[in-house]
């Protein structure tokens, strides 16, 4: 073999002359049908990228507002066995010694039986609302540093600290806002601001107003009625400080992990289980986080299958509408691989235009409009869970799909008879 | 230089057995300029094919330099077709999405010189068919007669040693035909070795060599100079 053969079928000259013949036939091709292409692409990007992630992000929504709102970043509970934390106020303190505390909210719960409508009632034993629940104790002023609750408020006014005979309902516990009437799953019906409730703890009981009715989306406050917690404590039975839960926020940055290391090496884990926001979140909504990202990559990989037909047809007419054109290459010495490589180039082109496109709707319209306009879900607010890495992959099956797709029509038309594409026979 | 040896070429047409080229054997040395002449069907652009590397005949061998190339393989005719020989068709057959210049630059390209090298290379052959003001126009911007000197720019810009063409003035006008033969008087007069297929007598008559063809068989073989 000559130096000069060596070099004509050595894959950088290949790749050379495959990158010269597709340059200028994308900078030549009917501008149009490169639009729709890249159209195609870029909507395939999309469809890869937001269903599985808006799938995804209707549980992220969830987790979010969960450790947002409810758990923080770390929770100290009672231990299974116990009804409170022990030494809670010295928990606390050593709470707020971690290296990147923010900020913490002590929590009082208690079980409980709600009774709505039993002033209708005259005979003992009469049917009336009633339904057993979590009564959630809170230091207003604390919650609302930590939770931000208040805004949470759809009807009525947050709680004070001298609102010891009021309460606040959350919606779920409501039929006039969650019209739940099915054996063993009710609510109670006729409350609204201004109603009065009958809380029942063991022995003791205690008729509070309804001050206020919140819709948070987060189990924690929507399907418990929260009062003060020094009410709370009353009705429990609590004499002493030793509270339910204190969930902790750290600042930005600090790791959870560290941090929960931090209370253990500390002791807190003699007095109370200490886990962080991921370990505390119910393992049902990760499964339904993976189910959801299965079910949005099966979507997006028939949009996958659709793209590479699409490009599989457009290479293949293409191809074949300039079956002379390539007789024509060969037949002056030009090698098949290199006339392959143009193929391929000019598919990784119209991917890789789509994917930029896509990539650049995705980070810099889809996400962050969903992030101030989450989707208004039931059991969340959607947002679009589309990180880097997992885009990059996507962005990388796309391509590969689609490169894979251009080179197979071509191949087959370029495997044909030199003189015959020429001669157009 | 180039030898033709018992070459055979037959097709299948239904249950009909087609004898396009009957056995031929003839040499070409290095610089003639050799025509071949015929009536439609006699095979002489068969003959040209199979000579030229774009099709396999039958049986019989096609030497270059040598070497038969027959038995080669797709890669190393196309390596062949790219470093020793030109070709110019009767229809031009150029690249309609490339300029003139680049149409000369590919197969340069694939050649392994750099782009600026093969530039240079280019445009000394567009020159020398004097289309070097026009080398930037799509051939959809130029005239039957130009789009034929690109093709022949494109077939000596790597300066091969066989030059092939198929009835190059076929779909010109008598004046871009002169000009055209002209070309290719310039370029053996220089040295280089052309084949060209014609049916015009005049032409044929001007080269060193013509051979006439009549049902795939060589029925003359005559100097002319």
């Amino acid at each position: 073999m000559s130096d000069r053969t060596r070099i004509e079928n050595s894959f950088s000259q290949n790749a050379k002359v495959g990158w010269y013949l597709a340059q200028r036939d994308l900078k030549r091709a009917n501008k149009w049908t490169t639009g729709l292409i890249v159209l195609v692409m870029t909507f395939t990007f999309l469809n890869l990228v937001v269903v599985a992630g808006i799938l995804v992000g209707l549980i992220q929504g969830s987790e979010d507002a969960q450790k947002k709102y409810a758990i923080g970043d770390l929770v100290v509970s009672q231990f299974l066995n116990m009804a409170y934390i022990e030494q809670t106020p010295k928990v606390s303190d050593i709470v707020a010694t971690i290296p990147g505390f923010k900020d913490e909210t002590v929590r009082y719960s208690g079980s409980a039986q709600f009774e709505s409508d039993y002033r209708k009632t005259i005979n003992p034993g009469e049917l009336h609302g009633g339904i057993g629940g979590t009564f959630l104790g809170i230091d207003p002023d604390q919650e609302q540093k930590f939770s931000g609750v208040s805004k949470f408020i759809i009807k009525g006014s947050y709680l004070t600290e001298d609102d010891q005979n009021s309460v606040l309902v959350g919606k779920n516990l409501l039929y006039e806002y969650t019209p739940i009437d099915a054996p063993g799953f009710q609510n109670l019906k006729n409350v609204t601001i201004g109603s009065r409730i009958r809380v029942t703890v063991g022995g003791n009981q205690k008729e509070y107003y309804v001050k206020g009715i919140v819709s948070s989306k987060v189990d924690e406050f929507d399907n418990t009625v929260i009062g003060l917690s020094s009410e709370v404590r009353k009705m429990i039975g609590r004499t002493d400080l030793n509270a339910g839960t204190i969930a902790i926020q750290l600042l930005p940055g600090t790791d959870p992990v560290a941090a929960k290391d931090f209370l253990i090496k500390n002791g807190v884990g003699q007095y109370g289980r200490v886990q962080t926001a991921d370990e505390a979140l119910p393992k049902f909504l990760q499964d339904m986080k993976v189910t959801f990202g299965i079910l949005g990559s099966a979507i997006s990989g028939i949009g996958l299958i659709v793209a590479s037909i699409t490009i599989f047809i457009v290479i293949f007419v293409n191809a074949i509408t300039r079956r002379r054109y390539i007789g024509i290459l060969k037949g002056v010495g030009i090698n098949r691989r290199a006339i392959l490589y143009s193929y391929m180039y000019q598919a990784f082109a119209y991917a890789m235009v789509g994917i930029v496109i896509g990539m650049f709707l995705v980070f810099g319209v889809i996400k962050p409009y969903f992030a101030s306009h989450p989707i208004n879900f039931p059991f969340s607010d959607g947002i679009l869970v589309a990180d880097v890495s997992g885009t990059l992959l996507r962005a990388g099956i796309l391509l590969i799909t689609t490169v894979i797709a251009g080179y197979i029509p071509a191949r087959i038309v370029i495997k044909q008879n030199t003189l015959s594409a020429i001669l157009g026979r | 230089m180039l030898q033709a040896e018992h070459l055979t070429k037959t097709f299948i047409s239904g249950d009909q057995k087609i004898i396009a080229l009957n056995d031929l054997s003839f040499s070409v040395p290095e610089g003639q300029f050799l025509t071949i002449t015929g009536r439609s069907g006699s095979g002489k652009s068969t003959l040209l094919y199979q000579l030229g590397l774009l099709d396999i005949p039958t049986s019989g061998k096609v030497l270059i330099d040598g070497v038969d190339m027959v038995p080669a393989s797709e890669n190393e005719r196309t390596g062949t077709r790219l470093n020793d020989l030109g070709y110019i068709f009767q229809d031009y057959a150029i690249l309609p999405s490339l300029t003139a210049l680049e149409n000369t630059v590919l197969p340069l390209l694939m050649q392994g010189y750099k782009i600026s090298e093969a530039e240079e290379k280019a445009k000394k052959a567009l020159g020398r068919v004097g289309l070097l003001d026009r080398m930037n126009n799509l051939p959809s911007q130029l005239s039957g007669g130009q789009q034929q000197r690109v093709a022949i720019a494109r077939a000596i810009g790597h300066d091969p040693k066989i030059i092939f063409a198929d009835e190059p003035t076929a779909n010109l006008d008598s004046e871009t035909s002169e000009q055209v033969i002209k070309t290719f008087l310039d370029l053996n007069k220089d040295g280089q070795t052309i084949i060209m297929v014609t049916h015009e007598p005049e032409y044929a008559k001007m080269a060193h060599r013509t051979i006439t063809m009549n049902d795939g068989k060589i029925v003359n073989d005559v100097l002319n100079k």
